[in-house]
């Protein structure tokens, strides 16, 4: 269950990261960090805090305490500049793809490099078609977003978040609503990421099936709270009953905390605990 | 990124050095288009490259099919495992003529 030892390289880490939505606590206090190369997944049930935790490693959101460092650089000490620089070695494939139905899937795709570079036209469309070609959608970029499939939508979605080679890639639940057969095309082209471009992979999903394939480890999210860093064989193995009730995808009925229920029903955090 | 163009043996030798990325492959686009307009056969040698993102390799693409349509010689030479992975990733490496060396892409020209 440990985190990775100091002497390995961190694109990412964070410590002891707390997050509120208004007075709702979101993450009490995650430690968690992501090794260069290594494909990190994310998991946890709904309302976890797993998405909230991607959304901080992609500084998206604004954090309570805590530090978060990005490619060994301190959020938190950067100017707006220095971060919006530090995000463009990042990229993100969100849940629903995010293209620009406007716009075609080959200029959907160039979109980062119009914003942050001055690359010749024609550089810029051999990079698009190289990335359609690596998500196995080449010939598709005259088309529009609206003419593709789920799983094509999802697949454009990665070679615009990879156009620009980032050094990390975040992905939002990928294999979501996706057949089985493109959900594990999808998971093949995540390890292919990996291997050839040395690209370190942060991945939210609830989908084990995938997790288990491609993670080289898995953290586990509960409640707001780390409950397993490790890899798929530790998880596998591990004794505690809420991970196997999670493998297992046992509802959870018996451990709600009816305070916190409440509080979350009411949107009153003053209630204080229930009692006649 | 450094580089040198050399002519040995008829043929245009372009020595790539270094970084081959966002911010120098507009130079290295400009010199292997440069190299072709040549009309004579032109490698480039990568031993030195030590990375090669898309935009570099985005030049290379465009370098051989300019080269193709010139019906002039375009091939790779010293390729290192790291830009020959980039390469397989897009399958581009069934369609650049990767040598082994400069010295063994020279041979094919004198032979």
């Amino acid at each position: 269950m440990a985190d990775a030892p100091d002497t390995v390289k961190k694109v990412l880490e964070v410590t002891d990261l707390v997050t509120h939505y208004g007075p709702r606590l979101i993450l009490k206090g995650v430690s968690m960090s992501v090794r260069d190369g290594e494909i990190m997944v994310i998991m946890g049930g709904s309302g976890s805090g797993k998405s909230t935790l991607l959304r901080h490693l992609m500084v998206l959101e604004r954090k309570t305490s805590g530090t978060v460092r990005l490619l060994g650089e301190d959020i938190d000490k950067l100017s707006a500049r220095e971060l919006n620089d530090l995000r463009k070695k990042t990229g993100v494939a969100f849940q629903g793809g995010a293209l620009f139905s406007s716009m075609t899937v080959g200029e959907n795709i160039m979109l980062p490099l119009y914003e942050h570079t001055d690359l010749d036209p024609m550089t810029m469309e051999i990079m698009a078609r190289m990335k359609l070609e690596v998500v196995n959608l080449a010939g598709f970029e005259h088309l529009m977003p609206s003419e593709l499939s789920g799983g094509m939508i999802k697949r454009a979605a990665v070679a615009r978040a990879i156009i620009m080679d980032p050094k990390v890639l975040f992905m939002d639940e990928p294999s979501a609503g996706l057949d089985p057969a493109v959900s594990s095309s999808l998971d093949d082209l995540i390890l292919r990421l990996r291997d050839a471009m040395n690209m370190s992979i942060v991945v939210v999903t609830h989908e084990l099936e995938s997790a288990f394939k491609i993670a080289d480890r898995i953290t586990v999210l509960d409640k707001g709270e780390i409950l397993f860093i490790g890899t798929v064989e530790e998880l596998r193995a591990h004794p505690s009953e809420r991970i196997q009730n999670l493998l297992n995808r046992r509802a959870e009925d018996d451990t709600i905390d009816p305070d916190e229920y409440l509080s979350r029903l009411t949107g009153d955090t003053t209630v204080g605990t229930a009692t006649l | 990124m450094n580089y040198e163009v050399r002519e040995e043996h008829g043929a245009v030798v372009v020595a790539l050095e270094g970084d081959v990325d966002l911010e120098s492959s507009p130079t290295a686009r400009k010199v292997l288009l440069e190299a072709v307009k040549r009309k004579a056969p032109v490698f480039v040698d990568m031993s030195r490259v030590s990375y090669i993102d898309s935009s570099g390799v985005a030049s290379l693409v465009e370098a051989l099919q300019t080269a193709r349509k010139a019906k002039t010689g375009f091939a790779l030479a010293s390729v290192s495992d790291a830009a020959r992975r980039v390469l397989e990733l897009a399958r581009l490496d069934k369609v650049f003529t990767i040598h082994g060396s400069v010295l063994d892409a020279l041979s094919q020209v004198k032979s």
